[in-house]
């Protein structure tokens, strides 16, 4: 996850190199798919109540392990479930937890960063040394420990748990665009305007490091989704019976030479869901290379 | 050499920090080590006499300079699950997480850069395009992901694996090599992708120099000028990918492991996580960061390797 954050980011530092002309800006086909099965993604979990879907914990769904039919557009799992109630509940866990926790990492990591590129020194040798000993510790080891040894597999912790992956490399990068910022002209112009540091890291630090965080940030939910996935696969993510996509793919995987749907539906939704995200923050990346390079 | 000395030193104050916060961290959360030791109906007298065998009682600080003391003479304690020590528990385990890693990274390199090379040769042409999306795609898809659908396809359907299990290498190299291959490409195709675009980019940036062009109007072939002239300085990304790739696997392979049974490294930690196996999961700590640590290290004198304008730069 992370070296994929790093590898996008080295990507789209120097992609005005490789294409050489400037195409015109207009989102690709790619791109509009992605959004609409987000939106169809996100409208279906907010209102998965008001949809007429059977119980995700219903297990008189269907027959067990049955094919998709009328009745089970999906089909259902092994105890008889439906799964495309339970994929979509369960995308629910999926994007509260991938937006939230990215949100929270960044909003911290973000400011912590900033402080640390701004202010150098002692500041920043601090912060940097926090952010070496979070990274040095294995992702999702770290997670899977904070949920285990805090014995409550709530939204929150599960959210907590995995804004800890991105907080160390989030102060990284922030620091990083901070640093670059403030050894710009116009920086050394506010201050010699006799500008206050705090309006500096306002005015002029965080307009220029925000956009790249953001596009960023849109990675990264992809990440944690997949993070959250990873957890719950572990059994260690929201409790049952509450259904996320980790836990349906650790349910069906012994039972994958009786039916494959139980593993294939979450697993399509999870796979649609990152590459979805990815396509996106790709384009924006992208497109924000090729401004940044025209200026 | 000054660098490598502060290089040092940095990595062990980092290597003392994350031991000592895992140490704090298991410590302080709630959860009595000793009712997870002996079960909820120990008597009073046993709870005391374990209470003193893992010197619960002295300060924390205290704790963790004996525990520290006793690490480095290899000296990781016993697991109070299994009664085994924690040291030769991990020495079982560890050479199967690395082989999974270095096999995947194998993998991940060697389709990597034909790809890189073939879409920075002619960037924008169908090729390049078909290559950055299929990247794209790999870039998208979780590695347990990846696991299972293989598992599902020629474990399961085909039966040309087994879907779990797994032969030490000194019993069988080859029975060895097809229990770690599937894994290995569950792990290797994410890593493809990110290593591809970042070295296909490096190499466009290293064709558009001037010695490129100088070696092209001399008359050398492209794959010449590719293989001796633009991969070398071109890979300064890659490698510390590479690296940084690997010391974030060592802790990665869990779900990999778990999915397909193999006891690594990973399974370790996660089941001394889930039992609270205080002394184990303090070991897998240890032995983890000094893998992601040493890798690093091992990083930043390959850059000086590599590319001497960094070694003439760290010199003055």
């Amino acid at each position: 996850m992370t070296a994929a954050m790093v590898g996008a980011a080295h990507d789209s530092a120097v992609t005005i190199a490789d294409d050489g002309v400037l195409k015109k800006d207009r989102l690709g086909i790619s791109v509009w798919c992605s959004i609409a099965w987000l939106a169809l993604l996100m409208f279906s979990a907010v209102f998965a109540d008001l949809l007429p879907l059977y119980d995700p914990a219903d297990t008189r769904a269907g027959i067990p392990n049955s094919v998709p039919t009328s009745q089970n557009w999906l089909g259902t799992d092994s105890l008889g479930r439906d799964l495309l109630s339970r994929t979509i509940y369960g995308a629910r866990v999926s994007l509260v937890v991938g937006i939230s926790a990215v949100l929270l990492s960044s909003v911290v990591g973000g400011l912590i960063g900033m402080v640390a590129g701004y202010y150098k020194r002692k500041v920043e040798a601090v912060t940097l040394f926090g952010a070496d000993v979070l990274m040095a510790f294995p992702t999702l080891l770290l997670a899977a420990s904070i949920v285990a040894f805090t014995d409550s597999r709530g939204l929150t912790t599960v959210v907590l748990a995995i804004a800890l992956i991105y907080l160390g490399p989030t102060i990284r990068i922030v620091r990083a665009l901070t640093l670059s910022t403030s050894n710009r002209e116009f920086v050394l112009a506010a201050r010699s305007l006799g500008a206050t540091n705090a309006r500096i890291i306002r005015r002029e630090i965080m307009p220029n490091v925000v956009p790249t965080l953001l596009s960023m940030m849109i990675v990264a939910v992809a990440g944690a989704i997949v993070a959250e996935g990873g957890l719950a696969y572990l059994n260690l993510s929201v409790a049952p019976p509450t259904p996320t996509w980790g836990a349906m793919i650790a349910a069906g995987k012994p039972k994958l030479d009786e039916s494959l749907y139980p593993v294939l539906v979450p697993g399509a939704a999870l796979f649609l869901t990152v590459l979805s995200l990815t396509l996106i923050g790709d384009a924006i990346q992208k497109r924000q290379a090729r401004n940044t390079g025209a200026i | 050499m000054r660098l490598i000395a502060s290089r040092f030193l940095r990595l062990v104050a980092v290597l003392v920090a994350v031991t000592f916060a895992s140490f704090c961290m298991v410590a302080l959360l709630p959860g009595d080590i000793v009712s997870s030791v002996l079960g909820p109906d120990a008597t009073e007298e046993a709870r005391e006499q374990a209470r003193e065998d893992l010197n619960l009682d002295a300060p924390l600080p205290v704790r963790y300079v004996q525990w520290a003391g006793d690490a480095l003479r290899g000296d990781l304690g016993v697991s109070y699950r299994t009664n085994q020590p924690v040291a030769e528990a991990l020495g079982e385990r560890v050479w199967v997480t690395i082989e999974l890693v270095l096999f995947s990274q194998l993998i991940a390199l060697a389709v990597a850069i034909p790809m890189a090379i073939f879409g920075a040769l002619r960037p924008g042409s169908w090729l390049d395009r078909i290559l950055s999306g299929t990247q794209l795609a790999m870039l998208a898809t979780p590695g347990y992901l990846v696991a299972i659908g293989l598992m599902a396809i020629f474990a399961v359907k085909l039966g040309w694996f087994d879907t779990t299990g797994y032969t030490p290498f000194t019993e069988n190299p080859l029975a060895n090599l097809k229990s770690l291959l599937l894994p290995a490409i569950a792990l290797a195709l994410e890593q493809v992708a990110v290593y591809a675009r970042v070295l296909r980019t490096d190499l466009i940036n290293t064709f558009d120099q001037d010695f490129i062009w100088f070696a092209r109007a001399k008359g050398n072939t492209t794959r010449d000028i590719v293989v001796r002239h633009a991969l070398r300085p071109s890979s300064i990304g890659l490698v510390t990918l590479t690296g940084v790739s690997i010391g974030r696997m060592i802790g990665g392979t869990v779900l990999v492991e778990t999915i397909f049974a193999l006891p690594g490294l990973g399974r370790f930690t996660i089941d001394a996580i889930n039992n609270r196996d205080f002394m184990a999961l303090q070991g897998a700590v240890v032995v983890l960061t000094v893998g992601f640590v040493v890798v690093n290290f091992a990083v930043d004198i390959l850059h000086g390797v590599i590319d001497p304008r960094i070694r003439m730069e760290a010199a003055r």
